[in-house]
């Protein structure tokens, strides 16, 4: 998989403090399983990612491993409390340790 | 007595008449869960999204430094490709070409490159970045004189029995639409949605693999990769959909 890999990544722009919202990150990425054969069988190379990260402003909200059950260009959604203005980072770090990182910024008043 | 045979026998008739009436069509988009619309309709959600992505570097980028990028002809995709793709397949100087085959055209004449293969992840970019151009907009029939005829042979190969399950497009897509084939719901099969999102492949895929996946389906032989079959199939598709919005990219499950 080419790196870095695309992403979208959904943040509301702006919230009122102590506010659900809902966060929702998608990355490009073929989560190959390393089972699958191709058209003349041969084995094709095990290609997922292992982690993503969500860090508000440095602090860790969300985590998650992922391992090869999951689909194709994987969508994570989670909820979080909005606190303060600031920057939500994202990381998806794959089976050979590169990593991706995008970010959303949110005005909290 | 005799009037009621008539209307049984009438309304049998109606039951198993083949045309789809133009008001009675539907894209599968209405059979499909309220999460996958949702996914479609959202481009923040829809995965094809990143292939449209892809289709945007490749429209600015020069294949080399010879050759022009698409753009330098053809300006800004969102103005230059609004409609496009709602008008294939048609007869280009005289070749039928779906949109696939105009971008191949393209580039061995104007870029002077070798062709994209079919289903490779540049040509479904490109043709899923063009097609998502005319998303809303409605098909519009081909009325070119010399396309009757693949018009014709297209529809005739909808209606023909094929594989060892011996069905047709039709036995199902006319015929049987809205019923269940394996707990999924058969769709009247409009390619309102190509190319297309689909969960089961985890990838774009062009209309072209969807046929293939239908013909291993009923056990037939598979027309061969460049065979004219294809496109005169896509092409009574086409006209079949006449005037339905086009979706692409479409989610399926």
């Amino acid at each position: 998989m080419k790196r870095p890999l695309r992403t979208i990544v959904t943040v509301p722009a702006k919230a009122t403090r102590g506010q659900l919202i809902t966060v929702r990150a998608l990355a490009q990425h073929p989560m190959e399983n390393g089972f699958r054969h191709n058209e003349i069988g041969q084995r094709i190379e095990r290609d997922i990612l292992t982690d993503f990260i969500c860090l508000y402003n440095g602090i860790e909200v969300f985590r998650a491993k992922l391992h090869t059950g999951i689909a194709a260009n994987p969508v994570i959604e989670f909820n979080t409390l909005a606190i303060e203005s600031g920057e939500l980072s994202f990381e998806w770090r794959d089976s050979d340790g590169l990593s991706t990182i995008a970010s959303a910024r949110i005005e909290v008043a | 007595m005799r009037f009621c045979l008539y209307l049984v026998l009438s309304f049998l008739i109606a039951c198993f008449s083949h045309a789809l009436e133009l008001h009675q069509r539907q894209s599968s988009y209405i059979n499909i869960s309220p999460q996958t619309q949702a996914m479609q309709d959202d481009p923040t959600l829809n995965p094809a999204t990143f292939w449209i992505m892809d289709g945007e570097s490749l429209w600015a980028q020069k294949p080399s430094s010879q050759s022009p990028a698409c753009s330098e002809c053809h300006g800004q995709v969102i103005t230059s490709m609004k409609g496009v793709a709602a008008t294939f397949p048609k007869s280009v100087k005289g070749r039928l070409l779906n949109l696939d085959g105009q971008i191949n055209h393209c580039r061995t004449t104007k870029q002077q490159q070798t062709v994209w293969p079919l289903e490779s992840k540049a040509l479904l970019s490109m043709s899923v970045l063009i097609a998502n151009q005319s998303k809303g907009m409605p098909i519009v029939a081909n009325k070119q004189p010399e396309t009757q005829m693949a018009l014709k042979t297209g529809e005739a190969l909808f209606k023909q029995r094929m594989g060892q399950v011996n069905l047709s497009c039709a036995k199902c897509h006319d015929d049987r639409y809205g019923m269940r084939l394996a707990g999924s719901v058969i769709p009247q099969a409009h390619p309102t949605g190509y190319p297309i999102y689909r969960l089961e492949w985890q990838t774009v895929g062009s209309l072209q693999r969807r046929l293939r996946n239908c013909m291993n389906a009923v056990r037939a032989q598979l027309f061969e990769p460049d065979a004219p079959e294809w496109l005169h199939l896509e092409l009574y598709l086409m006209w079949r959909a006449r005037g339905m919005l086009i979706e692409s990219p479409g989610v399926r499950p």
